[in-house]
């Protein structure tokens, strides 16, 4: 088969997520392309947790509802995801603790609680013997597993193998996975794209408060630390966060930061303050489902006009949503080289699902990072921070500077950074960061800010983690789907060209009042239909699906 | 030039200032076309209020850092942050490194330029609603690290520039414009909460008192670790307190700063509310404890070949 699902399911504390992954990597072996969405609740231990796992012989950025094995830890895996299961699924269970009776589908039990016991194995190793049963269920030759375990497990290797080894042996194969003539890809959660792709471009420093779904970033980026000479910095709040990072700034120092809706708030006075003392900062914002705490560990794309809005006062900023590991890890590049060439706030704005999710991640096809340089003071005369320029942009000088004094100010200020109450200057200051937004804005006419995909007179019109979904259903329903990346300075003249030939537009986004469409009306464009989905989840392809036959038949009446 | 350099987290970018001029070196005067030592003013126009205690602060940095340049250390390895208030100005009236930031806001600043560049001066210059208000949590962490940085309070115990309303220092039944009928809780000690928060340097000036105030500012800015100069900086427009002051002020004599519970003692001795205590000023405490600065991660910066690590982390995730 060209395509396959597996869902693991059990309670916090299972390993669940590892699991999944294991899963990926297994099939990633076989020249899979993967795909994996994990849904947790925000709970430590007990709840139910799953990882759902697709593997593609092309690139998907996307999960199916139904899935061809379901493997169930516990008994609420059975029961909250049954509806999941096709006629010719496959069921693996832990038979010590799940009863599968009155469901027709195939499937075997396994007696893993006491195979554990007899091995002497803990319980998290539950995991690795329904791998193994999956192996052998699925035709995967027990070298693929041993291969994957042997460089994943950090630790007790020997005992996960024989658990393994245990399940492979106890179970029997019920259909085949061939292998593909594709090489494996490194797998990876779309946090630490974020991450290689901001280091690719120079990052010097990453504060962060811990708050999911960017948390896994500060997680990455800390364990890197040393090997891509890092500053780390987790302190007292976000609002902390944000003027360490200026802090940094004004020495030089490339500096991101990272959080979501409610950190994001407590950011929104350093954020203006960037804006007024120009001062290059690189935020990821996580978006997730608000508004205030909402759902902490479930997705949304709620805050695009929170972003494009955020702050006292009017300045420019760059924003880009990416959609895939690999614009992840372009994009996030691009957004430090914009942030350091403007001297501006750079957003990342990103959701649970592109944070979270795990891709098989192809390095050369994302496209090359270069760090850029910024615009730097020569070392002439008497330095003034805020020097008027033809495109808004003044050099830039980092104490010590021999003789010389770098002056920030978040007052309104002169060129030489003092404080300044003289209307005229107030006006050409205000003229000269708007011009550094204009200039962005030229820069940008030179990237793909815009991306479209398969052709069709009715368009999808999506942003962020919805290219995936919108692209493979789109293709299927031979629609054609555009994809907004760059969301400020905004692509108005890119998506006319996009929009050439296509008389119907459906926007598909993850909020309730269609952000999106409503900020592509304020450029003149008609949206038709919105598609919108609120609950959390993402949208499966059997969602969108549905959702758009509905809506594009009810046209068809009216 | 420094001001040529790659604005990167490579190696290279926190270099040391001893690139422009090593203690004993002493910068001239004639290659500092921009910062004179003698003339550290700005063109800005002062806009405090005569007779302000902030004139004295301005004047006591302006020798301290004069003297500093004497001795040979550049002032451009010196950083200054504000926050916002009438205090704030003096980023505006001095004519070197400044970061004139938001309201409470000067120590993450501060702590962002110290970890990028660990051999700067980084000073900030607070007020007390500033610090002890909008920006607490900033004050406490800051000592709690024991970052190496200093932090001039200037604790005028009203709110000047919105027009006289009480601060965190304020005494009880303070009538400002928001509580017209006199506050109703009682002050707060920042010395005594800058001990518990693990502050290594603690003292007290007066801006009646600029030869103290002098020596206090330059002990705090040459301590190692998070020093903080409780000033009582007079407001003459909405809270004159200099005859109390004048008449209350002692200079503690012969103190162990080096011992918590008699810094303490001192620090509890007059409690920013009774107007017949004796007021202490001088240095409180002293001690030596590891900076945030020392022990954070990265302070030493080594090479690496980012694109082979990218590499290496690629291929670990296969």
């Amino acid at each position: 088969m060209d395509s396959f699902s597996a869902l693991i399911g059990g309670i916090a504390g299972d390993g669940i997520n590892e699991a999944g992954v294991t899963i990926g990597r297994i099939l990633n072996q076989l020249g899979y392309r993967i795909y994996m969405y994990y849904d947790y609740p925000s709970l430590i231990r007990g709840g139910h947790n799953s990882s759902l796992v697709r593997a593609s012989k092309s690139k998907i950025a996307a999960h199916e509802e139904m899935v061809d094995v379901l493997i169930a830890l516990n008994q609420d895996t059975l029961k909250i995801h049954k509806l999941r299961l096709k006629e010719n699924s496959f069921i693996i269970y832990d038979q010590d603790k799940v009863t599968a009776g009155g469901l027709k589908q195939k499937g075997c039990g396994l007696p893993i609680t006491s195979m554990l016991k007899e091995e002497g194995a803990p319980p998290i190793m539950r995991n690795s013997c329904m791998i193994g049963a999956l192996c052998k269920v699925s035709g995967i030759p027990w070298d693929v597993l041993e291969l994957v375990l042997t460089k994943h497990v950090p630790k007790a290797l020997e005992l996960n193998l024989n658990v393994a080894r245990k399940g492979y042996d106890s179970a029997v194969e019920f259909f085949k996975v061939n292998k593909l003539d594709q090489p494996p890809l490194p797998i990876v959660q779309g946090n630490q794209a974020i991450a290689l792709g901001m280091i690719k471009a120079g990052l010097g420093a990453y504060v962060a408060y811990p708050m999911t779904p960017s948390s896994s970033l500060l997680d990455f980026v800390a364990r890197a630390a040393s090997d891509f000479n890092l500053k780390v910095v987790h302190p007292e709040n976000e609002i902390a966060v944000i003027l360490i990072a200026q802090g940094f700034a004004y020495e030089g120092v490339k500096a991101a930061v990272g959080t979501s809706g409610g950190g994001f708030c407590l950011m929104t006075e350093g954020l203006s303050l960037a804006g007024q003392a120009e001062m290059p900062i690189v935020i990821i914002l996580g978006q997730r489902t608000g508004p205030s705490t909402g759902l902490p560990t479930y997705t949304a794309q709620s805050d695009l006009h929170f972003a494009l809005n955020a702050g006292q006062g009017e300045f420019p900023r760059f924003i880009v949503a990416p959609g895939d590991a690999e614009e992840a890890y372009y994009w996030s590049g691009v957004a430090v080289n914009m942030a350091w060439k403007y001297q501006i706030p750079s957003i990342i704005l990103s959701d649970k699902i592109v944070s979270e999710g795990v891709y098989s991640f192809d390095q050369a096809e994302a496209g090359e990072i270069k760090e850029e340089l910024a615009s730097l003071w020569m070392g002439e005369g008497k330095y003034n921070r805020y020097q008027y320029t033809k495109n808004g942009v003044s050099p830039l000088a980092f104490p010590p500077v021999k003789g010389q004094a770098v002056k920030v100010d978040s007052y309104c200020h002169d060129e030489y950074g003092v404080t300044t109450e003289d209307g005229r200057i107030t006006s050409d200051m205000t003229d000269k960061r708007l011009l550094k937004g204009k200039s962005l804005a030229e820069e940008m006419a030179g990237h793909d800010t815009v991306k479209t995909y398969g052709q069709g007179r009715t368009a999808l019109l999506c942003w962020g983690s919805n290219k995936g979904v919108c692209q493979e259903v789109g293709e299927k329903l031979g629609l054609k789907t555009i994809q907004v990346l760059v969301l400020s300075p905004f692509p108005a003249a890119k998506l006319y060209e996009a929009l050439k030939g296509v008389d119907r537009v459906i926007s598909v986004e993850c909020n309730a009042t269609g952000q999106l469409a409503s900020l592509a009306r304020c450029y003149g464009y008609r949206i038709d239909r919105e598609v919108l989905k609120y609950s959390g989840r993402p949208f499966s392809l059997e969602d969108l699906e549905a959702d758009l036959k509905k809506a594009l038949s009810r046209e068809v009446r009216a | 030039m420094n001001g040529s350099k790659s604005p990167s987290g490579s190696p290279g970018v926190s270099s040391s200032p001893s690139t422009t001029a090593r203690p004993g070196t002493s910068a001239s005067l004639a290659t500092s076309p921009n910062m004179n030592p003698r003339e550290l003013g700005t063109y800005t126009k002062n806009t405090w209020c005569p007779g302000c205690g902030n004139f004295s602060i301005l004047s006591a940095i302006q020798t301290v850092l004069a003297s500093m340049h004497d001795e040979g250390y550049p002032l451009e390895n010196v950083v200054i942050v504000s926050g916002i208030g009438c205090h704030a100005k003096i980023s505006d009236y001095l004519n070197i490194n400044s970061f004139y930031s938001l309201h409470g806001r000067t120590l993450p600043v501060a702590t962002g330029i110290k970890l990028a560049n660990p051999d700067l001066k980084v000073i900030c210059f607070s007020g007390d609603g500033d610090s002890l208000a909008e920006g607490l949590d900033h004050l406490i962490f800051a000592a709690k690290r024991n970052l190496d940085i200093t932090l001039i309070l200037h604790d005028n115990r009203v709110y000047g520039l919105t027009t006289g309303q009480y601060t965190p220092t304020s005494p009880l039944g303070f009538k400002g414009k928001s509580t017209p009928m006199g506050t109703e809780e009682l002050p707060m000690n920042p010395i005594e909460l800058m001990l518990v928060s693990g502050a290594t340097y603690l003292a007290r000036g007066y801006t009646h008192g600029i030869d103290l105030l002098r020596k206090l500012f330059r002990d705090a800015i040459m301590h190692k670790g998070f020093s903080f100069v409780d000033t009582l900086q007079v407001c003459v427009t909405y809270f004159n307190m200099y005859e109390t002051y004048n008449k209350r002020v002692y200079e503690v004599q012969g103190n162990d700063a080096s011992s918590f519970d008699e810094a303490m003692k001192i620090a509890r001795s007059w409690d920013y509310n009774n107007m017949e205590a004796p007021i202490p000023l001088g240095k409180f405490y002293d001690i030596d404890k590891p900076r945030f600065d020392q022990v954070f991660p990265g302070y030493e910066p080594h090479p690496v070949d980012r694109d082979a690590k990218i590499r290496e982390v690629l291929d670990s995730l296969i």
